[in-house]
């Protein structure tokens, strides 16, 4: 096996995190978003009246909630296509 | 492969550098600009109405009745901030179905620009409203100990609201992008139509957060302004 340079490991390390982020950071709002909706579905089948209230309502709650999966997945796009210290790395190494 | 049009140059003259977002920004200005200068042109009072005075009045109530119901309040004064807003993002994100359009709003410079000025317009509409010690009193209800956390909030949602659009326009560019090296011939066409809604429900969002960030600065909180009482409907 060949050596691995730190080159090497910040790609491995990088991409095995980026990978991390997504999956961890998706748990959470799919299951809080699985909430909010069937809370929402339970409440128009109970008030058939409300459904654009709660619906807009619902919108806009769901897009709060995702963000915090949106931001592990922006995480992950930086440490794959704009990895900071792969950059750093390759610019002092000179190439 | 570019996770930003920023880094897509056209051309370059000195200093100045013509990238994608810049291009197709001004792009999407001059096509509203134009739609709605050529549509306003035989605007009428008397009651008949051109196709293009029809489609205009529709958009623009549809606008006012949204934010009504959801602020509250008299939709007047917000209406050309959050209506501008809208109508931006929604066609910045709708034309990405035309070939070699890159949406302006899939870069992080386009959106941190659009959440800066959300940012520099709540305080605005609640200055406006309240008056300067009003506004600034209301950064600590109900009580002094509030304030790191409220003036911690104005900017974090600043962000949050820059990272979400960018966050959902860049991931459906880059999905269609590595999708396309998978299974070129059909799958991207879905996932592109998918893209479209996302970019829909994205603007609205948008402009209903920004909405109800500038509801929030101009309610009645306290009981020194809760005399005077709510603005009149209508």
């Amino acid at each position: 096996m060949a050596e691995l340079t730190g080159l090497d490991w910040i790609g491995i390390v990088s991409i095995i995190m980026a990978s991390v982020a997504v999956s961890v950071g998706s748990i959470a709002p799919a299951l809080a978003e699985g909430r909010a909706i069937a809370q929402a579905l339970a409440s128009i089948a109970q008030q058939p009246d409300e459904a654009n209230a709660i619906s807009r309502t619902l919108f806009i709650g769901l897009a709060i909630i995702e963000s915090s999966g949106i931001y592990c997945f922006v995480i992950a796009i930086v440490l794959i296509f704009a990895n900071p210290f792969w950059n750093a790395l390759l610019s002092s190494a000179g190439g | 492969m570019d996770i930003t049009p920023d880094q897509l140059i056209y051309g370059r003259w000195g200093p100045f550098t013509l990238n994608a977002t810049l291009l197709w920004t001004w792009g999407v200005m001059a096509l509203l600009v134009a739609f709605s200068w050529a549509l306003s042109r035989g605007i009428r009072s008397d009651g008949t109405l051109t196709r293009g005075q029809n489609v205009l009045e529709a958009i623009v109530s549809l606008i006012l009745d949204q934010i009504r119901e959801v602020s509250g309040q008299r939709p007047e004064p917000m209406l050309p901030f959050v209506g501008t807003l809208f109508l931006f993002i929604l066609t910045a994100n709708l034309l990405s179905i035309l070939p070699g359009y890159q949406p302006p709003t899939s870069s992080l410079s386009t959106t941190a620009a659009l959440a800066i000025s959300v940012f520099v317009a709540v305080p605005a509409f609640g200055i406006r409203r309240h008056g300067l010690r009003g506004y600034l009193r209301q950064y600590a209800q109900p009580s002094l100990f509030i304030l790191p956390f409220t003036i911690m909030g104005e900017f974090s949602r600043t962000l949050a609201l820059a990272l979400r659009l960018f966050g959902n326009m860049m991931s459906g560019t880059v999905m269609v992008a590595l999708l396309l090296s998978l299974a070129p011939l059909f799958f991207p066409a879905i996932m592109q139509a998918f893209g479209l809604l996302i970019g829909a429900i994205q603007a609205y969002i948008f402009a209903m957060l920004a909405m109800v960030y500038i509801a929030s600065a101009t309610r009645v909180h306290d009981e020194a302004t809760a005399r005077t009482g709510p603005l009149p409907e209508e």
